[in-house]
């Protein structure tokens, strides 16, 4: 579906707003909106809610053969998508630009910073390294999609665990969850993307901007930076000019909104750890709120099933029983065989043929070793004329099936060995089938 | 034997103790669904059966290609994407049982010339994850306020070794089973919209798990109406 437009006194309205420092939902410049993690039962899989911005990330790992150019290091592979239920406009050919706009932005926050340790992935030099794969979802764009996006990333990262491998000499072992505890990847730090944007050419500035303000505004800023204060990756695109000290102003901004998010993923992990370790109830099922009206539960629930059995035979007593069906396949050469015959040809008005009508619907067992055609008992295929000759042309291999009689003509080239079969079968005519009662 | 199975069953739905967790008796795991959380799409549900978990949205009717449409009645869509990796072709294959499903039950005729896409996004997987699939996609319809003409639910069942019928499976479960049966019901009448079944299993069996599908399905619509009751409600 096309992007609903924007219309022009909603792109001014925006912006008379954003001039008298004013902003839809409320928020202050520099306020991000309420950011909500959750987590699945499996690890590696969490939800985050950034607003309405709804992203799914899921780490998943493999063992494989390393790059050859780095024989003692893991493969990181990150993949965004932008699900068609995230927006109407996202569909499967049309959101190139911005996804590979956000991929790209996404690994170079990831996979450049460093913030894996890819050397601790290495299980046998050389030979087998963890592919750690994480795999992102948009489920509803409302704004800031990369923001949410890397916030995603790392929290899978962070809550993923892997199965635990040991090497002794030149055997590895690879345990199951059962046998031991997955083990944790090994994080140095958390970058997270800020995002900034820019309206009237540089003069006002929003933190987080929403689906809206990413629409009207002139440029974006995105700085990653983790919680020491070093910045990871910075990008700025729309083609607007930024003075120097601007671009100080947001690193300082995005150092305090990261040292807050940080916290908040922080605190996350650990509410997650515990419940986990203290046995209660932890997935999906659990952070779906309780109070709202949208929401409902129903506990397990018991189904009586002790009169099936009655109802089955009732049911079968009275059904018809099934009709009897023989199905014999005909091999006409090793590799070539025919089960049944095709339907009656339904382009029309190619041959006479078509009149000819087939008795009883069981199909003609034709053996390749019996000197004779047997066939069964059935009555006579109506094959009464001699078999139409579609073309004259001497070049085309083109064989007739009669599977009662053996074929009279025969143009292609057979061997001896195969006389009561063609080598090449090609059934120009097809017959109707008449199915037995 | 049969005689035996039967008071076997009849026995364990009494005492209703079971050795493990959900033993002999026939139960479905913990329900929840949770509608209109996404904010773009006109409908969107999300199902949860144990751990199994599915996110459904629904956009329409709304336009449609000039290539897709057709002419008097709405084209449905409907797009599965797995949670990790690029969709192959189990996801298709779900994608097309889903839609034949959703095709029978939807009103097309009333906006012709439109398209409704179902999107579904598995977001955990833990067994039964059709079943969920058409059970997110029928309350997202609900949500967007989608004419039907019924509502739909899924139900699995797993035949063990034994010929003991499980109704929706863990994973484990499905990977044990000599045979698994995956039902669509409609709410009038409990009939039969679609079936997919993998593995072995007697014409017997086939009807004892749909008639146990028919009975589990009543549970299901159950919660889809008290849910629904619960949204519309004034207290």
């Amino acid at each position: 579906m096309k992007e609903t437009p924007l219309s022009n006194c909603e792109r001014r309205f925006l912006l008379r707003a954003i001039e008298e420092k004013k902003r839809l939902d409320g928020r202050q410049t520099y306020d991000y909106r309420n950011i909500r993690i959750s987590f699945g039962t499996d690890y590696g899989c969490c939800i985050v809610e950034l607003g309405k911005t709804r992203v799914l990330g899921q780490v998943s790992c493999e063992l494989v053969s390393p790059k050859l150019n780095r024989a003692t290091e893991g493969i990181l592979f990150f993949n965004l998508e932008l699900s068609q239920m995230a927006a109407p406009a996202f569909e499967p050919g049309r959101q190139s630009d911005l996804l590979v706009k956000l991929n790209r932005l996404l690994e170079r926050c990831l996979r450049n910073s460093k913030c894996i340790d890819t050397e601790s992935l290495c299980v046998v030099a050389g030979e087998k390294v963890w592919q750690i794969r994480v795999d992102l979802h948009l489920l509803n764009h409302d704004g800031n999609i990369i923001d949410a996006a890397s916030i995603a990333a790392i929290v899978a990262l962070c809550h993923f665990r892997r199965p635990d491998v040991s090497v002794q000499g030149e055997e590895v072992t690879l345990y199951t969850p059962e046998e031991r505890d997955p083990v944790p990847l090994s994080i140095h730090h958390m970058p997270i993307c800020i995002s900034f944007a820019f309206f009237q050419q540089g003069t006002y500035l929003l933190v987080d901007p929403n689906e809206r303000e990413e629409r009207v505004m002139d440029g974006l800023l995105v700085i990653a930076m983790n919680k020491h204060r070093e910045i990871c990756t910075i990008q700025s695109s729309g083609g607007i000019m930024l003075l120097k000290d601007q671009v100080l102003r947001c690193s300082k901004i995005a150092g305090v909104k990261v040292a807050e998010i940080t916290e908040l993923i922080q605190k996350a992990l650990e509410n997650d750890q515990k419940v986990r370790k203290e046995g209660g109830k932890f997935g999906f099922a659990e952070s779906i709120a309780n109070q709202r009206i949208t929401a409902f539960k129903m506990e397990k629930a018991s189904v009586d099933t002790s009169n099936i059995e009655e109802k089955a035979e009732e049911i079968i007593a009275e059904a018809e029983p099934p009709p009897e069906v023989v199905s014999k396949p005909v091999l006409w050469t090793p590799g070539t065989a025919q089960i049944g015959d095709g339907i009656e040809n339904s382009w029309g008005g190619l041959e006479d043929s078509e009149k000819e009508e087939e008795e009883g619907g069981i199909d003609e067992a034709v053996i390749l070793d019996d000197t004779k055609m047997d066939t069964g008992g059935v009555s006579d295929t109506g094959n009464q004329g001699a078999p139409i000759v579609l073309s004259d042309s001497e070049e085309e291999e083109m064989i007739i099936l009669e599977p009662d009689k053996t074929p009279k003509k025969i143009r292609a080239q057979t061997t001896s060995a195969k006389e009561k079969a063609p080598s090449r079968s090609q059934v120009k005519r097809r017959r109707k089938k008449r199915t037995a009662n | 034997m049969e005689v035996a199975k039967r008071a076997d069953r009849k026995v364990s739905a009494d005492t209703g103790a079971e050795s493990s967790p959900r033993g002999p008796v026939c139960s479905l795991r913990h329900f929840a669904c949770e509608q209109n959380l996404l904010s773009r799409p006109d409908g969107s549900a999300s199902f949860l059966q144990g751990d199994t978990s599915v996110l459904a949205g629904v956009y329409g009717p709304a336009e449609v290609k000039v290539s897709k449409e057709i002419f008097n009645k709405a084209t449905l869509e409907v797009i599965l994407r797995p949670k990790i990796g690029l969709p192959g072709v189990a996801e298709k294959s779900r994608e097309r049982l889903t839609r034949n499903t959703c095709e029978a039950v939807v009103l097309g005729a009333l906006h012709p010339r439109t398209s409704i896409t179902v999107v579904l996004q598995v977001v955990s997987d833990a067994g039964s994850l059709l079943a969920c699939c058409l059970n997110a996609a029928c309350m997202a319809l609900v949500d967007a306020g989608v004419p039907m003409r019924a509502l739909f639910c899924g139900v699995s069942c797993a035949l063990d070794a034994d010929g003991n019928l499980v109704l929706d499976p863990t994973t484990k479960q499905e990977k044990e089973a000599r045979a698994v049966l995956t039902f669509a019901l409609d709410s009038v009448e409990q009939k039969l919209l679609m079936s997919t079944t993998k593995g072995l299993y007697s014409d017997a069996e086939l009807q004892q798990c749909l008639a146990a599908a028919q009975a589990a399905s009543q549970h299901i619509f159950r919660f889809y109406r008290e849910s629904l009751q619960r949204r519309y409600s004034k207290s």
